[in-house]
């Protein structure tokens, strides 16, 4: 087989990637070899157990971390040879991340935490960083809580923000680390929900999770185990979030009446 | 980042935390603050002592009769340093330089007259006295040259004598006797203040030095010889003049040393400025510890923020922050913090300062150069102290910052 580098839509090309850490004399392998293709507009889960790699093989696609061995394109971009200000231009311009806690700015507008990555734009662009990241916010559907203080958001609110922030400088791919393992099941569903929603306005998504109920909204299903892909496969039956948490939330209102 | 921005996001988070901004801020305002009240009282003092000297006279010369190479040792009788009335005159009338000649003979004696008994100085001078002190008078005349070749027994008073031996002010053409030497009282001096060294220049009586000489003094010799220049620019060359024809009066051969010491009022001032910035620099350098102590403080809460805020740098790597923006970030946060300070601390100094003066009389003062330093100083704290815990939180790994806890 050819390689496929000149491929346009071809994001993400990942080749053997090896990550070892050292803790004094003792080795952890915490990824043994991956490989890993991503178009661009895809919605990919990444399944499996704790302790598979999972979050260190998202860090390394998110350009945070690099690998020991193996070759990490993305965008034709060689990532192994930048250096530490080059990666973080990649971070600022091409990635979007949603961590597990939120990461929000404490005692900060959502408006700002919103903000924060247009602050740290390189690339000369003008434009009004604020309307920007009103117009991000109204996209997740709290244009009316932009003044609102992370403390005064509901969990999944704040994720909405968090997740309006990665979105704000319009990357080429956002990458969710366990988005959903702070939040109850309706409100995960419409985290979900969203997901959907903004891939269907053609954002590339890749989702860590541990919860197949999740992996479920997917279109493509990528396991790990002990550092390995032992899975790779389109999702068959695949869930509209929308519609579940809907009926979830009937469901709830059935069994209290 | 946009400058505008790193502003924001610094002074954001510096209002944040409003009560420890200011506890931050503390050592950095009573640093400056006593860096310049010490400052103001020190430059106060030269400032003083500055206007004494200038009061002393204008271009002044001062020959006095010990020789500059004295140290101690003991030169025999016939060159003991000595000065007399008719070196004045050689130099009044062979200086070329020298606009104003006085030789000055000093008496303390017990001035009685008027309300009653006084004990003053009484000052045996030419009239070019007045011009080289440079001193004016408040009533009546000078006594002149012709006053001096007939030795005539009229004085002009200062100001001091003249209000506890007249305290009416009809001291002019009043009589007086010095010593029982009755003398006429034909002028009062304007009020001149103190010397540096506290002495009142007003009590004093001037009076011609040949009568002060053959009446009072009985003595040949003289204490000092008072000359003044036309020009600043003259004192140099004039010191040279005056060595050279009192040398020659004096017949000293030329391996011998000078039996006098020609000073002018430059070197005067100089020794006294000399002295005094040693004492300003002393005092700012003890008051500068504290602003040291100051930056200390900085340096251990800007540890602590870098510390506690570690998510907050984690993720503001992840969203594209370069190391340099994160370091710059907490760099403006130190000096903006210790500028402010400097800016309150200038305030409490100026404060300071102020009442020291009104509670103890002394002068001090503030120039806008300290002003200036002090901040500049102040905003070095802020960099020096701030660069370990900003380069700390810039060098931070954004996974492990992130996942702290
Ligand atoms: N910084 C690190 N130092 C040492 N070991 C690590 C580090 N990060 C992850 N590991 C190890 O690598 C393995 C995979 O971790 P991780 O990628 O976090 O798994 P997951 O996200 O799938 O739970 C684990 O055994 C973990 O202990
Ligand atoms: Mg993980």
């Amino acid at each position: 087989m050819e390689p496929d580098a000149g491929d346009p839509q071809r994001l993400i090309e990942a080749r053997h990637i090896e990550r070892v850490f050292r803790m004094g004399r003792t080795e952890v392998r915490a990824l043994r070899g991956v490989d890993l293709q991503v178009q661009a507009g895809e919605l990919v889960a990444i399944m499996g157990a704790s302790g598979s790699g999972k979050s260190t093989l998202m860090n390394i696609l998110g350009c945070l971390d690099q690998p020991t061995r193996g070759s990490y394109r993305l965008e034709g971009t060689q990532v192994e040879t930048q250096d530490r200000d080059e990666l973080a231009d990649i971070r600022n311009r091409k990635i979007g991340f949603v961590f597990q806690g939120f990461n929000l700015l404490p005692r900060t507008s959502a408006l700002e935490n919103v903000e924060l990555p247009l602050l740290y734009d390189r690339s000369g662009r003008r434009f009004n960083s604020r309307r920007v990241a009103a117009e991000a916010l109204d996209r997740v559907g709290l244009a009316d809580r932009m003044d609102h203080d992370p403390s005064e958001l509901s969990g999944g609110q704040q994720q909405r923000v968090a997740i309006a922030r990665a979105l704000v400088t319009g990357p080429s791919l956002v990458l969710a680390d366990e988005p959903t393992g702070n939040l109850d099941s309706v409100t995960s569903l419409e985290i979900m929900a969203l997901f959907q929603e903004l891939h269907a306005e053609g954002v590339t998504f890749l989702i860590v999770t541990h919860e197949s109920e999740v992996s479920r909204y997917a279109e493509r299903i990528v396991e790990l185990r002990d550092g390995r892909v032992t899975r790779d496969a389109p999702v068959q039956d695949r869930g509209d979030a929308r519609d579940d948490a809907a009926a979830s939330l009937d469901a709830e209102w059935t069994a209290v009446a | 980042m946009k400058t505008s921005n790193l502003i924001r996001v610094a002074g954001v988070s510096i209002l944040k935390n409003k009560m420890r901004t200011l506890l931050t801020m503390l050592g950095i305002i009573i640093g400056v603050g006593a860096v310049i009240v010490m400052v103001a009282i020190g430059e106060g003092a030269q400032s003083q002592i500055e206007q004494q000297i200038q009061s002393l006279g204008t271009n002044m010369l001062i020959v006095t009769p010990e020789a500059a190479s004295q140290g101690g040792v003991s030169m025999g009788a016939q060159s003991r340093p000595r000065l007399t009335t008719e070196d004045a005159e050689v130099l009044a009338s062979e200086a070329f330089l020298l606009a104003h000649v006085s030789p000055v003979i000093n008496s303390f004696t017990q001035a009685v007259g008027g309300t009653g008994n006084w004990r003053t100085s009484v000052l045996g001078v030419s009239p070019d006295y007045q011009q080289i002190r440079d001193w004016a008078l408040g009533e009546g005349v000078f006594f002149d040259e012709a006053a001096v070749r007939s030795m005539r027994r009229d004085v002009v008073i200062g100001s001091t004598v003249a209000e506890n031996l007249f305290p009416n002010g009809d001291a002019v053409g009043q009589r007086l006797r010095l010593r029982d030497v009755p003398v006429t009282v034909i002028g009062v001096l304007e009020p001149k203040g103190q010397t540096a060294g506290g002495n009142d220049m007003d009590d004093t009586i001037l009076a011609p030095y040949t009568m002060v000489q053959t009446r009072m003094a009985g003595r040949q010799f003289i204490g000092q010889i008072l000359a003044s220049t036309s020009s600043p620019d003259d004192l140099g060359p004039a010191q040279e003049e005056i060595r050279q024809i009192l040398r020659d009066t004096h017949g000293l051969a030329p391996n011998e040393p000078d039996d006098f010491t020609v000073r002018n009022q430059g070197e005067l001032a100089d020794a006294a400025q000399g002295m005094t910035q040693v004492m300003t620099l002393l005092l700012a350098s003890i008051a500068s510890i504290s602003l040291l102590v100051g930056g200390i403080g900085i340096m251990n809460i800007m540890l602590v923020s870098v510390t506690e805020r570690t998510r907050e740098i984690g993720l503001r790597l992840a969203v594209g922050a370069r190391g340099s923006d994160v370091m710059v970030q907490f760099l403006v946060e130190s000096v903006v913090m210790s500028l402010a300070g400097g800016v309150f601390g200038v305030a409490l100094g100026v404060a300071g300062g102020q009442t020291i003066a009104a509670f103890t009389g002394w002068n001090t003062l503030v120039s806008p150069a300290t002003i200036g330093l002090a901040l500049g100083f102040a905003a070095s704290v802020g960099i020096f102290f701030g660069f370990y815990p900003a380069r700390r939180a810039a060098r931070m790994d954004p996974i492990e910052a992130l996942r702290y806890e």
